[in-house]
Protein backbone atom coordinates (compact mmCIF):
# COMPACT_ATOMS: atom_id res chain seq x y z
CA UNK A 1 0.00 0.00 0.00
CA UNK A 2 1.64 3.54 -1.09
CA UNK A 3 2.23 5.76 1.04
CA UNK A 4 0.68 8.56 -1.10
CA UNK A 5 -2.40 6.77 -1.53
CA UNK A 6 -3.17 6.67 1.72
CA UNK A 7 -2.34 9.73 2.44
CA UNK A 8 -4.48 11.27 -0.47
CA UNK A 9 -7.22 9.46 0.57
CA UNK A 10 -7.04 10.51 4.32
CA UNK A 11 -7.07 14.39 2.95
CA UNK A 12 -9.92 13.55 1.14
CA UNK A 13 -11.50 12.16 3.73
CA UNK A 14 -10.56 15.39 5.38
CA UNK A 15 -12.26 17.73 2.95
CA UNK A 16 -15.08 15.91 3.20
CA UNK A 17 -15.73 15.85 6.84
CA UNK A 18 -14.91 19.71 6.86
CA UNK A 19 -17.74 20.50 4.49
CA UNK A 20 -19.93 18.43 6.32
CA UNK A 21 -18.81 19.10 9.86
CA UNK A 22 -17.22 23.03 9.85
CA UNK A 23 -14.47 24.04 10.67
CA UNK A 24 -13.30 22.10 13.47
CA UNK A 25 -9.62 22.30 13.34
CA UNK A 26 -9.34 25.04 16.66
CA UNK A 27 -11.23 22.04 18.77
CA UNK A 28 -9.34 19.46 18.08
CA UNK A 29 -6.05 21.48 18.73
CA UNK A 30 -7.32 22.86 21.33
CA UNK A 31 -8.66 19.12 23.06
CA UNK A 32 -4.79 17.28 23.15
CA UNK A 33 -4.14 15.80 26.05
CA UNK A 34 -3.13 12.46 25.82
CA UNK A 35 -2.01 10.13 22.73
CA UNK A 36 -3.55 7.49 21.92
CA UNK A 37 -1.44 5.94 19.57
CA UNK A 38 2.26 5.35 20.50
CA UNK A 39 5.36 3.74 19.24
CA UNK A 40 8.16 1.22 21.08
CA UNK A 41 11.12 1.08 19.80
CA UNK A 42 12.18 -2.80 19.51
CA UNK A 43 15.86 -3.70 18.75
CA UNK A 44 16.21 -5.96 15.72
CA UNK A 45 19.42 -7.70 14.68
CA UNK A 46 20.73 -8.35 11.20
CA UNK A 47 23.84 -9.70 10.05
CA UNK A 48 25.00 -8.25 13.34
CA UNK A 49 23.87 -4.69 13.15
CA UNK A 50 21.21 -3.75 15.71
CA UNK A 51 18.44 -1.95 13.95
CA UNK A 52 15.70 0.00 15.87
CA UNK A 53 11.97 -1.40 14.54
CA UNK A 54 9.25 0.98 15.75
CA UNK A 55 6.34 -1.07 17.07
CA UNK A 56 2.85 1.18 17.79
CA UNK A 57 0.68 0.52 20.67
CA UNK A 58 -3.06 1.98 21.79
CA UNK A 59 -3.05 3.12 24.86
CA UNK A 60 -6.26 4.78 26.35
CA UNK A 61 -9.62 5.65 25.23
CA UNK A 62 -10.47 8.14 21.83
CA UNK A 63 -10.55 11.76 22.92
CA UNK A 64 -12.50 12.57 20.00
CA UNK A 65 -15.18 10.50 20.63
CA UNK A 66 -17.42 13.45 21.21
CA UNK A 67 -16.24 15.69 18.67
CA UNK A 68 -18.42 15.62 15.72
CA UNK A 69 -21.35 14.80 17.21
CA UNK A 70 -23.03 17.88 16.04
CA UNK A 71 -23.32 17.36 13.03
CA UNK A 72 -20.40 15.22 10.21
CA UNK A 73 -19.86 12.69 13.06
CA UNK A 74 -19.65 9.50 10.40
CA UNK A 75 -17.56 11.97 8.38
CA UNK A 76 -15.55 12.45 11.13
CA UNK A 77 -15.60 8.74 12.16
CA UNK A 78 -14.26 7.99 8.57
CA UNK A 79 -11.81 10.63 8.50
CA UNK A 80 -10.24 9.08 12.01
CA UNK A 81 -9.72 5.71 10.64
CA UNK A 82 -7.85 6.89 7.64
CA UNK A 83 -5.73 8.92 9.58
CA UNK A 84 -5.10 5.97 11.92
CA UNK A 85 -4.42 3.76 8.86
CA UNK A 86 -1.90 6.18 7.41
CA UNK A 87 -0.53 6.73 10.74
CA UNK A 88 0.24 2.75 10.94
CA UNK A 89 1.72 3.19 7.33
CA UNK A 90 3.88 5.77 8.48
CA UNK A 91 5.15 4.09 11.56
CA UNK A 92 6.35 1.08 9.71
CA UNK A 93 8.18 3.80 6.81
CA UNK A 94 9.74 5.56 9.41
CA UNK A 95 10.54 1.86 10.80
CA UNK A 96 12.40 1.01 7.40
CA UNK A 97 13.96 4.27 7.68
CA UNK A 98 15.55 3.98 10.62
CA UNK A 99 16.72 0.61 9.48
CA UNK A 100 18.18 2.15 6.59
CA UNK A 101 20.20 4.80 7.79
CA UNK A 102 21.38 2.68 10.57
CA UNK A 103 22.47 0.12 7.96
CA UNK A 104 24.38 3.36 5.55
CA UNK A 105 26.24 4.24 8.82
CA UNK A 106 27.39 0.62 9.42
CA UNK A 107 28.72 0.12 6.13
CA UNK A 108 30.25 2.99 6.24
CA UNK A 109 32.37 2.00 9.50
CA UNK A 110 32.77 -1.16 7.83
CA UNK A 111 34.39 0.27 4.56
CA UNK A 112 36.61 2.55 6.43
CA UNK A 113 38.07 -0.37 8.16
CA UNK A 114 38.43 -2.62 5.63
CA UNK A 115 39.82 0.61 3.88
CA UNK A 116 42.93 0.67 6.87
CA UNK A 117 43.33 -3.20 7.02
CA UNK A 118 43.67 -2.70 3.31
CA UNK A 119 46.57 -0.34 2.53
CA UNK A 120 48.31 0.29 6.32
CA UNK A 121 47.87 -3.32 8.26
CA UNK A 122 48.36 -5.33 5.57
CA UNK A 123 51.51 -3.68 3.92
CA UNK A 124 52.93 -3.27 7.25
CA UNK A 125 53.01 -6.53 7.96
CA UNK A 126 54.34 -7.34 4.69
CA UNK A 127 57.23 -5.19 4.85
CA UNK A 128 57.99 -6.76 8.31
CA UNK A 129 58.09 -10.23 6.89
CA UNK A 130 59.91 -9.21 3.80
CA UNK A 131 62.37 -7.76 6.33
CA UNK A 132 63.12 -10.60 8.34
CA UNK A 133 63.41 -13.13 5.52
CA UNK A 134 66.17 -10.64 4.25
CA UNK A 135 67.82 -10.95 7.58
CA UNK A 136 67.56 -14.43 8.14
CA UNK A 137 68.79 -14.51 4.52
CA UNK A 138 71.95 -12.39 5.35
CA UNK A 139 72.41 -14.25 8.63
CA UNK A 140 73.29 -17.23 6.93
CA UNK A 141 74.89 -16.48 3.98
CA UNK A 142 77.68 -14.65 6.72
CA UNK A 143 77.59 -17.85 8.23
CA UNK A 144 78.42 -19.66 5.16
CA UNK A 145 81.23 -17.58 4.65
CA UNK A 146 82.66 -17.49 8.21
CA UNK A 147 82.42 -21.70 7.89
CA UNK A 148 84.55 -21.52 4.63
CA UNK A 149 87.13 -18.67 5.69
CA UNK A 150 87.87 -20.84 9.04
CA UNK A 151 87.79 -24.06 6.37
CA UNK A 152 90.61 -22.45 4.82
CA UNK A 153 92.68 -21.19 7.81
CA UNK A 154 92.34 -24.42 8.67
CA UNK A 155 93.66 -25.96 5.75
CA UNK A 156 96.54 -23.38 5.44
CA UNK A 157 97.84 -23.80 9.21
CA UNK A 158 97.86 -27.65 8.83
CA UNK A 159 100.14 -27.15 5.57
CA UNK A 160 102.31 -24.92 7.30
CA UNK A 161 102.45 -27.55 10.52
CA UNK A 162 103.34 -30.24 8.15
CA UNK A 163 105.83 -28.38 6.23
CA UNK A 164 108.05 -27.36 9.51
CA UNK A 165 107.99 -30.79 10.65
CA UNK A 166 109.57 -31.91 7.38
CA UNK A 167 111.63 -29.53 7.52
CA UNK A 168 113.03 -30.90 10.98
CA UNK A 169 112.73 -34.44 10.47
CA UNK A 170 114.97 -34.09 7.42
CA UNK A 171 117.33 -32.07 9.76
CA UNK A 172 117.83 -34.74 11.78
CA UNK A 173 116.08 -32.99 15.04
CA UNK A 174 112.89 -34.97 15.67
CA UNK A 175 112.13 -39.04 14.68
CA UNK A 176 109.58 -39.98 14.71
CA UNK A 177 107.87 -41.29 17.96
CA UNK A 178 107.96 -45.37 18.62
CA UNK A 179 104.51 -47.03 16.24
CA UNK A 180 103.53 -49.70 18.66
CA UNK A 181 101.25 -51.26 16.50
CA UNK A 182 104.22 -51.24 13.10
CA UNK A 183 106.93 -52.64 15.60
CA UNK A 184 108.02 -56.14 14.89
CA UNK A 185 110.40 -57.04 17.04
CA UNK A 186 109.91 -55.94 21.31
CA UNK A 187 113.04 -55.77 22.73
CA UNK A 188 111.33 -55.85 26.52
CA UNK A 189 110.23 -59.65 25.75
CA UNK A 190 112.92 -62.05 26.90
CA UNK A 191 111.31 -65.34 25.52
CA UNK A 192 110.19 -65.23 21.99
CA UNK B 1 14.40 -5.05 24.43
CA UNK B 2 10.99 -2.51 24.33
CA UNK B 3 11.81 0.94 25.71
CA UNK B 4 9.24 3.00 27.18
CA UNK B 5 6.40 4.17 24.70
CA UNK B 6 7.37 7.23 22.35
CA UNK B 7 5.00 10.03 20.69
CA UNK B 8 5.02 10.46 16.82
CA UNK B 9 5.49 14.53 16.58
CA UNK B 10 3.67 16.44 13.62
CA UNK B 11 5.18 19.47 11.98
CA UNK B 12 3.05 20.63 9.11
CA UNK B 13 0.21 22.82 7.96
CA UNK B 14 -3.20 22.95 10.14
CA UNK B 15 -5.30 20.13 7.87
CA UNK B 16 -2.37 17.61 7.97
CA UNK B 17 -1.98 18.40 12.22
CA UNK B 18 -5.63 18.26 12.61
CA UNK B 19 -5.81 14.84 10.58
CA UNK B 20 -2.75 13.33 12.36
CA UNK B 21 -3.94 14.99 15.91
CA UNK B 22 -7.91 12.90 14.89
CA UNK B 23 -5.82 9.92 14.73
CA UNK B 24 -4.82 10.24 18.13
CA UNK B 25 -0.60 10.79 18.19
CA UNK B 26 -1.04 14.59 19.86
CA UNK B 27 0.08 14.59 23.31
CA UNK B 28 1.00 17.36 25.59
CA UNK B 29 3.90 16.55 28.18
CA UNK B 30 4.12 17.80 31.31
CA UNK B 31 4.71 21.33 30.97
CA UNK B 32 1.78 21.41 28.70
CA UNK B 33 4.18 21.31 25.46
CA UNK B 34 2.80 20.09 22.74
CA UNK B 35 4.25 17.13 20.41
CA UNK B 36 3.14 19.20 17.44
CA UNK B 37 3.57 22.07 15.57
CA UNK B 38 1.37 24.56 13.03
CA UNK B 39 2.50 26.09 10.56
CA UNK B 40 1.15 28.87 9.26
CA UNK B 41 1.86 31.52 6.62
CA UNK B 42 3.26 34.16 9.08
CA UNK B 43 5.40 30.69 10.79
CA UNK B 44 8.61 31.68 10.60
CA UNK B 45 11.86 29.50 9.26
CA UNK B 46 13.82 30.10 12.91
CA UNK B 47 10.67 29.28 14.54
CA UNK B 48 10.04 25.91 12.26
CA UNK B 49 14.04 25.09 12.95
CA UNK B 50 13.86 25.84 16.40
CA UNK B 51 11.22 23.16 16.97
CA UNK B 52 12.70 20.47 14.80
CA UNK B 53 15.99 20.70 15.71
CA UNK B 54 15.24 20.60 19.64
CA UNK B 55 13.19 17.99 18.58
CA UNK B 56 15.95 15.68 17.49
CA UNK B 57 18.79 15.84 19.67
CA UNK B 58 18.50 13.24 22.46
CA UNK B 59 19.73 15.46 25.80
CA UNK B 60 20.20 19.20 25.75
CA UNK B 61 24.12 18.39 25.40
CA UNK B 62 23.73 17.55 22.23
CA UNK B 63 21.83 20.40 21.20
CA UNK B 64 24.00 22.59 21.86
CA UNK B 65 26.83 20.95 20.07
CA UNK B 66 24.37 20.63 17.14
CA UNK B 67 25.95 22.54 14.18
CA UNK B 68 23.54 25.87 14.65
CA UNK B 69 26.74 28.12 14.54
CA UNK B 70 24.86 30.11 11.54
CA UNK B 71 22.16 31.22 12.92
CA UNK B 72 22.61 33.32 16.01
CA UNK B 73 18.90 33.49 17.00
CA UNK B 74 18.86 29.66 18.22
CA UNK B 75 20.64 30.42 21.48
CA UNK B 76 18.00 32.28 22.59
CA UNK B 77 15.53 28.29 21.83
CA UNK B 78 13.22 27.16 24.57
CA UNK B 79 14.82 23.32 25.32
CA UNK B 80 11.48 22.51 26.45
CA UNK B 81 9.89 23.12 23.46
CA UNK B 82 12.38 21.36 21.02
CA UNK B 83 11.31 18.32 19.69
CA UNK B 84 14.63 16.70 19.15
CA UNK B 85 15.82 17.52 22.51
CA UNK B 86 12.88 15.11 24.08
CA UNK B 87 13.86 11.77 24.05
CA UNK B 88 9.99 10.74 24.57
CA UNK B 89 9.73 11.37 20.47
CA UNK B 90 10.43 8.34 17.82
CA UNK B 91 8.75 9.76 14.62
CA UNK B 92 9.06 13.37 13.55
CA UNK B 93 6.19 13.96 10.44
CA UNK B 94 7.28 16.63 8.77
CA UNK B 95 5.15 18.01 5.61
CA UNK B 96 7.56 18.09 2.16
CA UNK B 97 7.28 22.16 1.35
CA UNK B 98 8.15 23.00 5.06
CA UNK B 99 11.01 20.22 5.06
CA UNK B 100 12.22 22.14 2.03
CA UNK B 101 12.74 25.54 4.23
CA UNK B 102 14.60 23.97 7.14
CA UNK B 103 16.13 21.89 4.72
CA UNK B 104 19.98 22.47 6.36
CA UNK B 105 18.59 21.48 9.37
CA UNK B 106 17.55 18.02 8.00
CA UNK B 107 20.29 16.97 6.36
CA UNK B 108 22.10 17.88 9.71
CA UNK B 109 19.95 15.41 11.66
CA UNK B 110 22.11 12.44 11.01
CA UNK B 111 20.96 10.04 14.03
CA UNK B 112 18.48 6.97 13.17
CA UNK B 113 16.30 8.07 16.25
CA UNK B 114 13.92 10.35 16.21
CA UNK B 115 13.20 9.26 12.18
CA UNK B 116 12.00 12.11 9.84
CA UNK B 117 9.59 11.59 7.49
CA UNK B 118 8.63 13.38 4.48
CA UNK B 119 4.71 13.49 3.95
CA UNK B 120 2.92 15.18 1.37
CA UNK B 121 0.36 18.19 1.69
CA UNK B 122 -2.31 18.86 -0.08
CA UNK B 123 -0.81 21.32 -2.15
CA UNK B 124 2.48 19.82 -2.57
CA UNK B 125 2.55 16.30 -4.16
CA UNK B 126 5.69 14.13 -2.75
CA UNK B 127 8.61 14.52 -4.70
CA UNK B 128 11.61 11.63 -4.10
CA UNK B 129 13.90 13.66 -5.30
CA UNK B 130 13.87 16.52 -2.56
CA UNK B 131 13.42 14.15 0.44
CA UNK B 132 17.02 13.77 2.55
CA UNK B 133 16.97 10.31 3.11
CA UNK B 134 16.36 9.39 -0.64
CA UNK B 135 19.10 11.40 -1.36
CA UNK B 136 21.27 9.44 0.88
CA UNK B 137 20.34 6.38 -0.78
CA UNK B 138 20.74 7.17 -4.31
CA UNK B 139 24.29 8.31 -3.33
CA UNK B 140 25.05 4.71 -1.75
CA UNK B 141 23.86 3.02 -5.05
CA UNK B 142 25.47 4.88 -7.37
CA UNK B 143 28.52 3.79 -5.29
CA UNK B 144 27.46 0.52 -5.55
CA UNK B 145 26.83 0.19 -9.29
CA UNK B 146 30.47 1.00 -9.87
CA UNK B 147 31.45 -1.81 -7.55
Amino acid sequence: MLMGEVMREAAFSLAEAKFTAGDFSTTVIQNVNKAQVKIRAKKDNVAGVTLPIFEHYHEGTDSYELTGLARGGEQLAKLKRNYAKAVELLVELASLQTSFVTLDEAIKITNRRVNAIEHVIIPRIERTLAYIIAELDEREREEFYRLKKIQEKKKILKEKTERELEKRKVAGEVTEPANLLAEEKDEDLLFE
Amino acid sequence: MAGRGKLIAVIGDEDTVTGFLLGGIGELNKNRHPNFLVVEKDTTVNEIEDTFRALGAFSAGEAEASPDHHDPQLLNETPNRQFLNRDDIGIILINQYIAEMVRHALDAHQRSIPAVLEIPSKEHPYDAAKDSILRRARGMFTAEDLR
